[in-house]
């Protein structure tokens, strides 16, 4: 056997040391009467990414909610770290971290006030942390501005900064480099590529060509699975 | 294993805050967001200023007529500004995504919702207490009332915000959901309106009130502890829909 299957293997602080992250099992999607996949079957290790691709309306945002656990409304299984993720739901939902198409920015809040609630859930966050982390995503004096005045690609900046605070062991990313500049997306795609080889794992949606080291990441192709 | 996939193996920590930590946080960015959103904040208030500015105009402004009115006036008109506030709960958040990053935090979402709700009834139930004995003067209710008045909309606005947050969860999805919000609801508020005037004319008219007011706090009560769940139920139906 490749993995570790259960949460025996503990490290030495008692805590369960994995290496496979996610196995989905035979999924099948519906939507509307609509078959969207079925029979989809992937696994996921620590340290991969995994880019979901397929043409428009194919289910590749429904596949990310599902795994987000956002939605039951679906048929197959899904096992974290070896367990069924019903069985583990909140270990599991600690380790997610969910950006989605909309990523909850709130307007008349600053970039810093909305972090700290956005991560504020996961962990407590200190200003200094905070501000490190727009740093990085290129906001650098925009900390105390409202997110209203920001522009679309400022603001999915704001929702990107959570990578740099997060802890989670996985990262759901639906299209994140929409409207963000080439050169961000250049700096995005090295964090990731850097944050993979440190064990973390990815699973994100785009179009775009991941300009990322070889064998670092796994495609599925949604349509495959369809009708 | 762990060489021949050539990863490193990962540790699962716990990674969360206590659920009241979070739930404060919940709490502390709705009320932040509300004073924000000026215009949003004044909104129910005024609705309740000028409901109750227009019966003496357009009825009677004879004192003794308005006294017998003013107990269903303030209370009907404290019930339609709350109802009205009751569509924007989780509409703002449904719109902008952060209700999904809601539904997927790992402490018990009913702690989260209580936390909203509580946001919401402090940035729109509350100005209602605070405008009532005001708008009791100018309806000219007898002077003993008003201390039940007080009470009565103290126990009984934040049971209509809990029961109006049931209605809010289940149509935030439909578009132009208000009016089904509405329908669905207002079955609801009828006998927590009934015991809400109850209290109040029978206050006025010099009788003891305790009754009336101890049944608005037995189901106040039952809203705390139940209404969180089934506020949680609907906004899972519709996340999922």
């Amino acid at each position: 056997m490749l993995t570790s299957l259960c949460w025996n293997n503990l490290s030495g602080d008692g805590l369960p040391v994995v290496t496979e992250l996610l196995r989905v099992n035979q999924l099948v999607c519906e939507r509307d009467e609509r078959l969207l996949f079925k029979g989809l079957n992937f696994t996921l290790n620590t340290g991969e990414m995994l880019q979901v691709t397929g043409a428009n309306g194919s289910g590749k945002t429904s596949l990310l909610r599902i795994l987000a656990t956002l939605t039951d409304d679906y048929e197959g299984e899904i096992y974290f770290a070896g367990q069924a993720i019903q069985a583990v739901l909140i270990a599991y939902r600690q380790q997610q971290l969910y950006i989605g198409h909309a990523p909850g920015i709130k307007g008349p809040l600053t970039p810093i006030e909305n972090l700290r609630w956005l991560q504020g859930w996961y962990q407590s966050l200190s200003l200094h942390t905070i501000e490190n982390a727009l740093a990085k995503v290129g906001l650098h004096g925009y900390e105390d501005v409202p997110c209203y005045s920001l522009s679309a690609g400022q603001q999915r900046r704001v929702a990107l900064a959570q990578l740099y605070l997060s802890h989670q062991a996985l990262w759901i990313l639906d299209e994140p480099f929409t409207a963000i500049d080439l050169k961000g997306v250049q700096h995005l795609e090295s964090f990731l590529a850097e944050q993979a080889s440190q064990g973390r794992s990815i699973i994100l949606t785009t179009h775009h060509q991941l300009n990322v080291p070889d064998g670092l990441v796994k495609k599925l192709n949604v349509a495959d699975y369809g009708e | 294993m762990v060489s021949e996939l050539n990863v490193p193996a990962l540790t699962i920590k716990p990674v969360a805050v206590s659920p009241g930590g979070a739930a404060w946080i919940t709490l502390c960015r709705d009320l932040r967001l509300g004073f924000r959103r000026q215009a949003e904040l004044i909104n129910p208030p005024l609705f309740f200023l000028i409901v109750v500015t227009l019966f003496p105009l357009g009825i009677s402004p004879d004192p003794a007529f308005l006294a017998k009115l003013a107990p269903g006036v303030i209370w009907i008109a404290a019930l339609l500004a709350t109802l009205l506030a009751m569509d924007s709960l989780f509409r703002g958040d449904y719109e902008d995504g952060a209700l999904d990053l809601l539904l997927i935090v790992p402490q018990p979402l009913f702690m989260h919702v209580l936390a909203k709700v509580t946001a919401h009834w402090l940035l729109t139930g509350l100005p209602l207490l605070v405008l009532a004995p005001i708008l009791a003067l100018m309806l000219s209710l007898p002077s003993q009332a008003y201390t039940t008045l007080i009470a009565s909309l103290a126990l009984g606005t934040p049971l209509l915000s809990l029961l109006g947050a049931i209605g809010a969860a289940l149509t935030v999805g439909i578009r132009r959901g208000g009016m089904l919000l509405s329908l669905l609801i207002l079955p609801l508020y009828i006998p927590v309106l009934l015991l809400g005037t109850g209290a109040v004319v029978a206050a006025s008219e010099g009788l003891p009130a305790a009754g009336q007011l101890l049944w608005l706090a037995v189901l106040l009560t039952l809203g705390l502890t139940l209404a969180p769940f089934a506020i949680a139920a609907g906004l899972k139906i519709t996340a999922s829909g």
